[in-house]
């Protein structure tokens, strides 16, 4: 068993939308219980008696999809400085104490939220709740904790995205498909703006958005709601709110054609990316809409008997992987994704046109009753599945409320997935795949060693060569 | 003041009451499989896991095989193919897992507990796992695929370190075997490898299973029988030669065009089941097992700002798996970060934790006992490793007592004996400053 360094995860980077379904049916509404203080904290508890253990996670609405241009990354950054202390707690001490209270603890920054979570014997809950109350209101953010501080996010940076090439490849594509939105910009920040952020930009942010009325408080495990609301009402209560001025809309200007893009970096591999503007929950007109894209993800890549592993990779054998993904879940409009790895012999204008095809069969023809059945089933299971974790169950609570939707929507999850239709998914098929709303990213690798092992793959095979 | 001492008290008793590991009940099949069941009738749920003694050490001079054959398992069995195998598991929300490690081949099925759905489940899994027809054209697809997974690593630093440390490390020892293979033996492998390996060694008495879930004993039992019915008995695969210790240091650069160079530093380290094992484990979480607070951590990340990344951890093994330090940094600062690393390394091995460090590292481990198995995929993981390796079923039980019985002068001499500075291999792959 490995037991490696604690990381504080920037979720979202790692291309984790591509397993669409298995990642996020849920149940976890009518038996959440909800709170409201006077300074504006909402606190969500679901009680679950399995095992003496609880989850503790507060949100906040901020990431990098606040963030502007010049500043970017700050949110993240924020979210590791929270751990340099306060007025009464020196550098990392937080960490000390969760973790001499036999705790867990992490942080993770996305597009849409920055959250912080422990997870501790039952008992302990009010060590968790002291120190969270203390960090929202008290941070001290000193010059010589951020010059290593943003030192070890650069670090990160080069860890997750400089040295791999698909994230690399990710990170343009995303700013190519995405123009005026916030969407735009890296999580993590670009290398530039890391290199010229300064204190007061974390300062300013900190002030800007870590107050009551824009955070929610998770908790999920064994422990008695009320009991909860009575801790954090004395932890939080006395926190007194800061009115947030709402972020701008930043709405995605239209896309009037295709965008391709090609990336060359050091790899041995070429990788494809395809992304189609798409609504979510949050912006969606019809939330059927919104129901059916996530079934046509289902269609697509809802395991090894979806049409992506069953004919791609395993049928005509032309991808080594190949994935589709849509997350409802966003806070504004995102992308349906596609993604693959071309099978040695196989080019990647082989692999587009493939899945191009498979874009042109969902506007022609109706996904079968045998394929929409075994999504269901796959989330109807799944439902169940999820109650093994706490965690998860906090996770899908605090994503639903970060980005403005009611986490009760969580239990009209599989009655609206049943009951799409061939016809819907056929309908935004038409709708949202077209080349208007499209951008193609290729990566390129830049390297002599690839073309020896293709010429020998060749020469072995006697299938086409890549190039 | 006496209050304060009452209520130390009964977190104390808290803490003690909440020792006790899930209740593991274990048998055999008839044909020789060894089963480790826990009722966990809380959710709908069942939890299998078989796993084999056929990880990559068992590749001899074939590297990839164990992995290659592993991932052929659900590509075919009696009249089913590989794509009404995949709609058979979904189309009743099962899932089927595989994967291979050095020491084991590990299956694994989810399954609600509805007795139609948990009837198919067990069909389909008991085939895949016991009867597979290892179609040519999946053989082939497979093997590419493993192939381009070969390119696929050679651009990450980490896969490059890391295949380069066990290589070293364990240098004639079937360990330093990379499950992934080489291009040389994936483009020499056939079918029939394959075959003669499910049949050496996907044999019931080189299994294990691990039932966690909604069944009751008698269930288990039926269900265990089902599961093997369709293996062999066959023989337990044969012990693995000892691990040596390296005589001498080796250092290895590997360039590579990346910004950061990965650095992995350690040696050969503890088996299951080793006599010094909780002494170890308890010296590496203060060491570099603790995450942010460890001392690595705080020496290099929090103190210096070199890395996002640093850790140390023992992996114990049926062998001595290896011990490792690993970290990334700037290529710039690679020789002074890695200075660093082996001088924490050197003064925590002569001079031992604090009092303090190891009390805080106690309160980590034994406050956070709870957490261990809070989910019955945390538990079946547990119940299966204890199985494999042949543990005591109260392992769980008996962790906290363990913890505690650690001191300060137990980590020292344990450190003293068991890793050795001046015989550490070093791995660097990066670009240059």
């Amino acid at each position: 068993m490995r037991l490696a360094s604690t990381i504080i995860i920037s979720m979202a980077l790692a291309i984790s939308v591509m397993t669409p379904l298995q990642a996020k049916q849920g149940k976890g509404g009518s038996d959440v219980r909800q709170y409201m203080l006077d300074n504006g904290l909402k606190i969500l508890v679901k009680e679950d008696h399995r095992a003496p253990v609880v989850v503790s996670q507060i949100w906040y609405k901020v990431g990098s999809s606040y963030e502007y241009n010049g500043v970017t990354g700050v949110s993240h950054v924020l979210e590791h400085m929270m751990f340099k202390g306060t007025k009464t707690l020196g550098p990392n001490e937080f960490s000390k104490i969760i973790a001499a209270n036999g705790g867990r603890e992490n942080a993770f920054t996305g597009k849409d939220y920055t959250a912080y979570f422990q997870t501790l014997h039952k008992d302990r809950l009010e060590v968790s709740m002291r120190l969270e109350a203390d960090r929202m209101h008290n941070l001290s953010l000193r010059q010589e904790d951020f010059a290593k501080e943003v030192n070890v996010v650069k670090e990160e940076r080069r860890l997750r995205t400089e040295d791999k090439p698909t994230s690399l490849t990710y990170e343009q594509f995303i700013a190519t498909a995405f123009q005026s939105s916030p969407y735009h910009h890296p999580i993590i920040g670009w290398m530039d703006d890391l290199e010229s952020m300064q204190l007061e930009d974390l300062q300013h942010w900190y002030e800007r958005w870590y107050s009551p009325s824009n955070a929610t408080l998770v908790i999920v495990g064994d422990v008695k709601a009320d009991h909860v609301y009575r801790l954090a009402k004395k932890y939080f209560g006395p926190i007194p709110d800061v009115k947030i001025k709402p972020v701008k809309p930043q709405r995605e200007t239209k896309q009037r054609g295709e965008r391709r893009i090609k990336v060359r970096a050091q790899a041995e591999v070429p990788y494809l990316l395809m992304g189609y503007k798409v609504p979510v929950l949050t912006t969606a007109k019809d939330a059927n809409e919104v129901y059916a894209l996530e079934v046509m993800a289902g269609v697509l890549d809802g395991g090894s008997s979806a049409r992506l592993a069953k004919e791609l990779v395993r049928g005509k054998q032309i991808a080594v992987s190949a994935g589709a993904g849509y997350n409802m879940y966003d806070r504004i409009n995102n992308l349906f994704l596609f993604d693959g790895r071309p099978a040695t012999g196989h080019s990647i204008d082989v692999l587009e046109k493939e899945i191009r095809s498979q874009v042109e069969r969902l506007h022609t023809t109706l996904a079968t009753k045998d394929e929409l059945d075994r999504i269901k089933a796959q989330v109807v299971a799944s439902k169940v599945y999820e109650l093994d974790s706490v965690f998860y169950q906090g996770m899908q609570i605090g994503t639903l409320e970060t980005v403005g939707l009611d986490h009760k929507l969580l239990d009209e999850y599989v009655s609206r997935i049943r009951a799409v239709t061939p016809e819907q998914i056929q309908a935004v098929a038409k709708k949202y795949l077209i080349n208007e709303g499209l951008t193609v990213a290729i990566l390129e690798p830049e390297n002599t060693k690839k073309e020896v092992a293709v010429k020998q793959e060749k020469d072995n095979s006697g299938a086409n060569n890549a190039k | 003041m006496r209050n304060k001492l009452i209520v130390l008290l009964s977190l104390l008793i808290v803490s003690s009451i909440g020792v006790a590991g899930p209740k593991i009940e274990n048998w055999q099949t008839k044909n020789g499989a060894k089963v480790f069941y826990v009722n966990a009738p809380e959710l709908p749920i069942v939890d299998l896991r078989m796993v084999f003694d056929a990880g990559s050490a068992r590749d001899a001079d074939k590297p990839g095989l164990a992995s290659l054959t592993n991932s052929l398992l659900d590509e075919g069995t009696g009249e089913l193919s590989v794509d009404q195998i995949a709609e058979q598991f979904e189309g009743i929300g099962a899932r089927f897992g595989a994967s291979s490690l050095r020491d084991m081949a590990v299956t694994s099925l989810r399954s609600l507990n509805d007795k139609a759905v948990l009837d198919k489940a067990l069909d389909l899994f008991s085939n895949v796992v016991a009867k597979p027809n290892f179609p040519e054209k999946s053989f082939q697809r497979n093997r590419k695929s493993m192939l381009v997974g070969l390119q696929v690593a050679s651009q990450r630093p980490n896969s490059i370190a890391s295949k380069a440390f066990y290589k070293q490390v364990f240098a004639e020892h079937p360990y330093a075997i990379d499950g992934s293979g080489t291009e040389a033996s994936l483009t020499a492998m056939t079918r029939q490898d394959v075959v003669d390996f499910h049949k050496r060694y996907y044999v019931a008495k080189n299994a294990v299973i691990a039932i966690v879930g909604a069944v009751s004993r008698a269930q288990a039992e039926q269900l265990a029988e089902r599961l093997t019915s369709g293996l062999v008995a066959g023989e337990a695969a044969p012990t693995l030669a000892k691990v040596k210790a390296l005589s001498a240091p080796v250092m290895k650069r590997v360039n590579h065009p990346s910004q950061q160079t990965h650095i992995l530093v350690g040696q050969p380290g503890m088996h299951r089941g080793d006599p010094d094992y909780t002494t170890l484990y308890v010296g590496n979480h203060i060491l570099g097992g603790s995450g942010l607070v460890s001392r690595l951590s705080d020496k290099v990340r929090e103190q210096r700002g070199l890395a996002y990344s640093v850790y140390s951890y023992f992996s114990p093994m049926r062998e001595d798996g290896p011990f490792t330090m690993g970290m990334q940094t700037k290529n710039s600062q690679a020789d002074d970060a890695l200075a660093l690393l082996k001088k924490v390394l050197k003064e925590y091995v002569d001079k031992g934790p604090t009092e303090d460090e190891l009390k805080r590292s106690k309160q980590n481990i034994t406050g956070g006992f709870a957490l261990r198995v809070d989910s019955n995929k945390k538990i079946i993981e547990y119940v299966a490793m204890i199985g494999f390796y042949g543990l005591p079923l109260d392992y769980l039980d008996t962790f906290n007592a363990k913890v505690e019985a650690v001191t300060v002068e137990k980590i020292k001499d344990a450190f003293k004996r068991r890793v050795h500075p001046d015989k550490l291999v070093t791995i660097m792959v990066g670009g240059d400053k």
